[in-house]
Parts: structure tokens; sequence; C-alpha cells
């Protein structure tokens, strides 16, 4: 059986890279996709935990995470296509209208 | 039994005339006004007639009968309910709250006619007696305290009633201010009694007191200190030395208030207070002088202004505050019986006196000046008679109401247990003077030669909604002292019989204290009056040399004794001395310390600051702002991090 930490330091690993997507990367897709990519790190993580500690709690936690990142992407794409449309760019520092 | 379960409904009554009267009279047609405000109190009248009827079937035991309907308010051991009380000291006073009170709202109806604000003016009226009742019948400190302070904002409101002018709401201020530096007393004399008894209800302070040793002259502890700060808030309600500066100038309010809170009712409040608390102040022999020498001082000094006043109500208020003075000084003799039997009287005559009042300012279209009249005698002459009878029962003429009263306090000053012969001496020259001002109050005003233009002004008797009252309480001013026919006289003394569950304790413990003293023979009582008769009826033939047999004599003693004169006028210059003293000082601080440093420096200062530095802070923030959806991830991430290391760290 595959210890813990594997998983544990796998998660850290995606998380991590989703962290440095979602700092560095311009694209609102890109950015979007990283934000997937931190969600899953932790689905990971519960699920590993579930397994070795026998509780069901982690996989319901998991199954709320997969619907509310199902419910976050329409929205989240949505509003990318009307920025899209309107901007006809998908840079993120061209949507800085809203400041001080 | 209906009234006595459901006493609440005495007081309801007058406050529904009041709410309705309030909300709905200013569309109401005139007569609709008229019979809510005028009918709630005849309604309460009535229920106090049925009440009396079911008092007198209780037996002796359940007396008194307290009602409790809820708890006010609970605090640890302290704990206020909304008790209503009757006794026979409540069923006096009632008495007098509801029957004068009712003949007050009708002539009210005849008087303020013609005033603006008419239902305004009733439904004060109506509310005044809510609260009055509600003194009277309260079961425990506090709720009294409530009706204290709710007769002092009716007073407030119904001396400013003309707000327009700038002296009558001066005075309504004045009244309230002056009014409140007793009432501060008051409050922490309530205070300091429930950290002494753990109870606020008068049946358990008074059953605790009971067991408490009387405090002596010498060594006056926790119960004086108790009594002397209740009697602060007597001397500020009743109008006392050196309160008393309000009543006077209370006078600009309309003359049905002067006549129902500033003489018959709210003024005795004080009396009442002090009779009620007799237990406690029995024990407390200083807090007893201190009554007793307040109200004798205050008897002969309000008398001697009374001496020289020009303004009709402005004597009749002095007259007020020194009958108060006598009501005091009863009550510092011990002698409480004749101290509230005094009350009751006066709550007859002196009502009278200034409906009368009222009935003579009416007919000489609003003037005051008793100089400015003269000579109405036969032009009003049902005005005339009334007040007559009802200045021969103040000045204490044989066989009218005040000659019991006035009488039997002089006689306890002199001869009781507790009898002081300065204080009797003061009291017994105050009795002078009284027949004095108030004969040259009547010759002024209806005898002699007519001192204003007659074709100006055209004299008219009151209408007859006015002159019933004035019929009514000119009877009780002549057979109200009958209820407390001496035994020497024949009768039975029935009213200090009737109140002596109420104040029998004290006269126990009176004699207790004295007991080398022995009970005056009656023929002592038969000299007694006939001085105090002599005494008046010098003051009745001063008064006429002065102002009818010989008018010039009156102007020559005037001029002989232009310093003393001159000082009466000015009223002692109290209100200058007060002015110079008090107001000066205090609105010198107000302006330059409290408005300039405290107010403008602290207070201003501190907002404003505050406001400006936050100010500040926003103004740097705002920059974090960018619109940088990247900047934006970078602070969530640094947060996240921030949070995740804090725990970490707490963790280990």
């Amino acid at each position: 059986m595959v210890p813990i930490s594997y998983y544990i330091i796998l998660s850290g690993i995606l998380f991590g890279l989703g962290v440095i997507a979602f700092i560095f990367k311009r694209n609102i897709i890109t950015i979007f996709m990283s934000i997937e990519l931190m969600l899953n790190a932790v689905n990971l993580a519960f699920v590993a935990f579930s397994r070795e500690f026998n509780q069901l709690d982690g996989l319901v936690f998991v199954f709320f995470v997969i619907v509310v990142a199902a419910a976050e992407a329409a929205v989240g794409l949505a509003i990318v296509m009307v920025i899209a449309r309107n901007r006809k760019s998908l840079n993120v520092e061209d949507v800085n209208l809203l400041k001080f | 039994m209906f009234i006595l379960d459901h006493l609440w409904i005495i007081m309801a009554l007058p406050l529904a005339g009041s709410m309705l009267t309030l909300l709905a009279g200013r569309h109401w047609p005139k007569n609709l006004v008229n019979l809510s405000s005028v009918g709630f109190p005849v309604l309460a009248f009535l229920s106090y007639c049925e009440l009396l009827r079911e008092f007198f079937a209780l037996p002796a035991g359940s007396i008194p009968w307290i009602h409790s309907y809820f708890t006010w308010m609970t605090a640890g051991p302290f704990r206020v309910d909304f008790a209503l009380q009757v006794d026979q000291l409540t069923i006096v006073m009632l008495g007098v709250v509801t029957f004068v009170g009712m003949l007050i709202h009708i002539y009210s109806v005849g008087y303020m006619a013609h005033e603006e604000g008419y239902y305004r003016f009733f439904a004060e009226m109506n509310l005044f007696m809510f609260f009055m009742l509600t003194l009277v019948m309260a079961a425990n400190l506090v709720l009294m305290f409530v009706g204290w302070e709710g007769v002092g904002l009716c007073s407030y409101l119904l001396i400013s009633f003309f707000f327009t002018k700038k002296s009558a709401a001066d005075a309504g201020k004045k009244a309230f201010i002056t009014t409140r530096i007793g009432d501060f007393g008051f409050t922490i004399g309530i205070l300091m009694a429930f950290w002494l008894f753990r109870a606020i209800d008068y049946k358990t302070m008074f059953d605790k007191v009971a067991n408490m040793p009387p405090e002596g002259m010498q060594h006056w502890g926790v119960l004086t200190t108790i009594c002397l700060l209740l009697l602060a808030g007597a001397v500020g309600k009743s109008a006392q030395l050196p309160l008393y500066v309000w009543l006077p100038d209370a006078m600009e309010g309309p003359t049905p208030v002067s006549a129902l809170i500033h003489a018959a009712t709210m003024v005795t409040a004080g009396v009442y207070m002090v009779a009620r608390m007799n237990p406690l102040f029995s024990r407390a022999p200083v807090a007893m002088l201190a009554v007793a020498i307040i109200g004798a001082v205050t008897a002969l000094y309000a008398a001697t202004i009374g001496l020289a006043q020009s303004d009709i109500k402005k004597v009749l208020a002095y007259s007020t505050i020194s009958q108060l003075g006598y009501m005091f000084l009863a009550c510092g003799v011990g002698a409480y019986a004749a101290g509230i039997f005094h009350l009751m009287t006066h709550a007859f005559f002196k009502a009278l006196l200034f409906l009368c009042a009222g009935s003579v300012i009416h007919a000489m279209g609003g003037e005051q000046d008793m100089f400015k009249m003269g000579g109405l005698r036969k032009k009003i002459p049902w005005t005339y008679g009334t007040m007559l009878v009802a200045t021969l029962a103040i000045s204490g003429a044989p066989l009218f109401a005040g000659f019991f009263s006035k009488d039997e306090i002089l006689f306890d000053a002199y001869a009781g247990p507790d009898a002081n012969i300065v204080l009797y001496g003061l009291g017994i020259f105050a009795a002078l003077l009284t027949a004095c001002y108030m004969f040259r109050l009547i010759f002024l005003t209806f005898h002699g030669e007519p001192r204003f233009d007659e074709h100006h002004v055209h004299v008219h008797e009151s209408p007859k909604v006015m002159l019933t009252p004035l019929v009514i309480l000119a009877i009780l001013s002549v057979i109200g002292g009958w209820l407390a026919l001496p035994t020497y006289w024949g009768g039975k003394d029935y009213f200090k019989g009737f109140l002596d569950p109420v104040f029998g304790g004290s006269q126990q413990l009176a004699l207790q204290m004295h007991p080398s003293w022995q009970e005056p023979p009656h023929s002592l009582e038969l000299e007694m009056t006939a001085i105090a008769v002599t005494i008046a009826l010098i003051g009745f033939l001063l008064a006429l040399y002065l102002y009818i047999i010989k008018p010039a004599a009156a102007k020559k003693l005037a001029d002989g004794t232009r310093p003393i004169y001159k000082l009466l006028w000015n009223k002692y210059y109290v209100d200058e001395l007060y002015g110079a003293v008090i107001i000066k000082p205090l609105i010198w601080l107000s302006r330059n310390v409290l408005w300039k440093v405290i107010d403008v420096g602290l207070i201003d200062g501190t907002v404003n600051g505050l406001a400006f530095l936050s100010r500040g802070v926003g103004g740097g923030v705002r920059r974090i702002q960018s619109g940088n959806a990247r900047s934006y991830a970078t602070w969530v991430v640094v947060g996240a991090v921030a949070v995740t290391v804090f725990f970490v760290w707490m963790v280990r």
C-alpha cells in the first residue's frame, strides 16, 4: 500500500503549481484552470485522508467540492465569455476598471 | 369589591381621557372635547365614590389594601412591583385629587373657552390627574417617584402653556429645574432606603423600621440621612425654603392650572410624602426638627412677601407657600393628621381662591394688578361672595374650614409632645399676616373706588359653568372643617380617628420618647383658640384700617418704612441672589469651561480627530485596491500562507 505521505506530497505539489500558475499567468482561462488544479489537489488530500482514517467525511467533502467546482466553472466561463466579447482580449490585466 | 380589585381603573380613566383628547382632540368640535376631558375626571370621581363605599366595608385587618399587578423591574434583590395601595391616607388624598380636580376641569370649560390650544390644555390636565393619582396610590417609593416626576412634567407643560410668551416658557423651565434639585435628593433617599431595608414597598419598609430604635438628637445615623434626603425632594416639590422660588413664577400658567396643580394637589405632594413616610420620620428627631423649622420659617417668610405684592395671583402663590409651611410645621411636630387635614381644607379654599381670582381676571379682561381693580363687589357678586368665604376660611375665622385645621396645627406646635414655643410663635405671627394680606387682597380688589377705566373694561360676571364649582367649593370651605370638629367643640375629631391606623404608631412613639408629656387640658385648647382668633382679627383690622378706613395710611406706612417695603416688594431679592450666586457662575462655567474647553476642545476634538484619522488611513489603504486581479490573487495567497503559518506555529 502506498503510504499517505506520498499522496500528501503529490497533493502539495499540485496545489503549489496551481498557486504559482494562479499568480503568474495572464490568460484568464489558464488562471481558471489553475483554480481547478488547486481544487483537485485538495480533493486528492481529502480522499487520501478518508482512506487513511477509514472515515466517510472526506469523501462527502469531495463530492461537495466537485459540485461547487462545476457550478463555479459554469459561472466563471460565462464571465470569461463576456469579458472576451467586450475587451477582445483574454489578458487579465486589461480588466482593471474597478479600482479606487 | 370591583374597584378594590381593579384599582388601576381610577388612574386609567384620566389617562384615557388625556390620550383621546391629545390624539383626536384637534379635529373634534369643542363640545366633544369637553365631553371627553371633563367626562373622564367625573368618571374617576364616581369610581372614587364606589371605592369609598367598598373601602368602608373592608375589615380593618385588610387595610392597607395592597394590590400588585405585575413586577415592573428586578435586579438582584431590588424588585419593584406595579402595586397600588389604599389606606386611610390614600382615601383622603384621592378624595381631594378627584373631587377638586373634577371641579376645576368643569371650571376650565368656561375659563379656557376662548384660548388657543383648548384640547391641548385639557389633555395635559387629564394627564396631570393620572400622574397625581399614581403618586397617591403607589405602594412603593419608586412608583410614587414616577407619579412625582409625572406631575412635575405636567406642571412644566401647563406653566408654559402660553409657550409663545417668553416669561411663561422661562417660568416652566424654572419650575422644572428647581424641583429637580430637590428630586436629586429624593432619588438618593430612595436608593438609601432600599440599601437599608432591602425593600422599597411601604409595607415591608414600615414593618422593618418598626423594630429599629429611634435615632437621637446627637447621634444621627442612616435613618435621619434618608429622611433629610426625602425632605429635600419634598421641599422642592412643595415650594419650601430655599427652593420655593419657582412657585410664584408658575403663576404664568392659566389660572385653573394654578388652582389645581400649584395650590390644591401637586404642591401638597411633599407633605403627603412626609406624612406617608411618618414611621421613618418619627424615628429621626433631627429630620423632624428640620421639617418643622423649614415649615414654620417658610410660613412666616412667604406671608411677609405676600403683604407687598400687587399681582393678585402672586399674592395667592405666596399664600400657598405659607400655608404649605403650616403643613410642614404640623408634620414636623408629629401632628401628621393635622397636617393632612390642613392639606385637605387648604385644597378646598385655596383652589376656590384661585378660581375666584381667575373669575376676577376673566371679568377684568386679563388684568391681574390689584391696584388697577377696586370696587368690583357689586359687579361680580357671586365671585365676591365665594372669595370672601375662602378668605375667611384661610384667615381662620371661627367655624370656617381653615379655622379648625390651622388651630390644630398651632395647638400641636404649642402643646404637642414635640412642641416648640419658637415655632409656635412663628406660626401665630404668620397667621396674623395671613389675615392681613388676604383681606388686603379682598379690599383692593372688591372694595373702594374703581381704579380702572370703566368705559374701557366691561366688567361681567362669569358664566354658570365657572360659578357652580365656586359655590360648591365655598360650601366645602365652610363645612369641610367640621369633619375634624375637636372634642372640646362637642365633635369627635372624626378625621384624626380615621387616620389613626396610619399615624397611630408614630404618635405612640412620640409619647414614648417624651414620657413626661401630659395631655393638655381642654381649657388650654380654648385659650389657644381664643388667641388664634384674636390674632386673625388683628390682622383683619390692620388690613381694614390700611385699605378701607384710611387708604392714605397704607401709602404713608409704605413710605415710612421704605427699605422694608422695598425689600418685601422685591421678595427679599432672593431671585437676584440665586442669580448672582448660582446661576451666573453656572452660566460662566458652562460657557467658558464646558462649552469652549470641554465641548469644543475635548468632545469635538475627539470626534473630528477620529474622523481625520480614519480619512488618512483610508486614503493610504485604498491604494491596495488597484483594479488588477493578479495583485488581488497575490494578496489572497499571501493571506492564506500567513494564516497557515500562524496556525502551524500555534499548534506547535
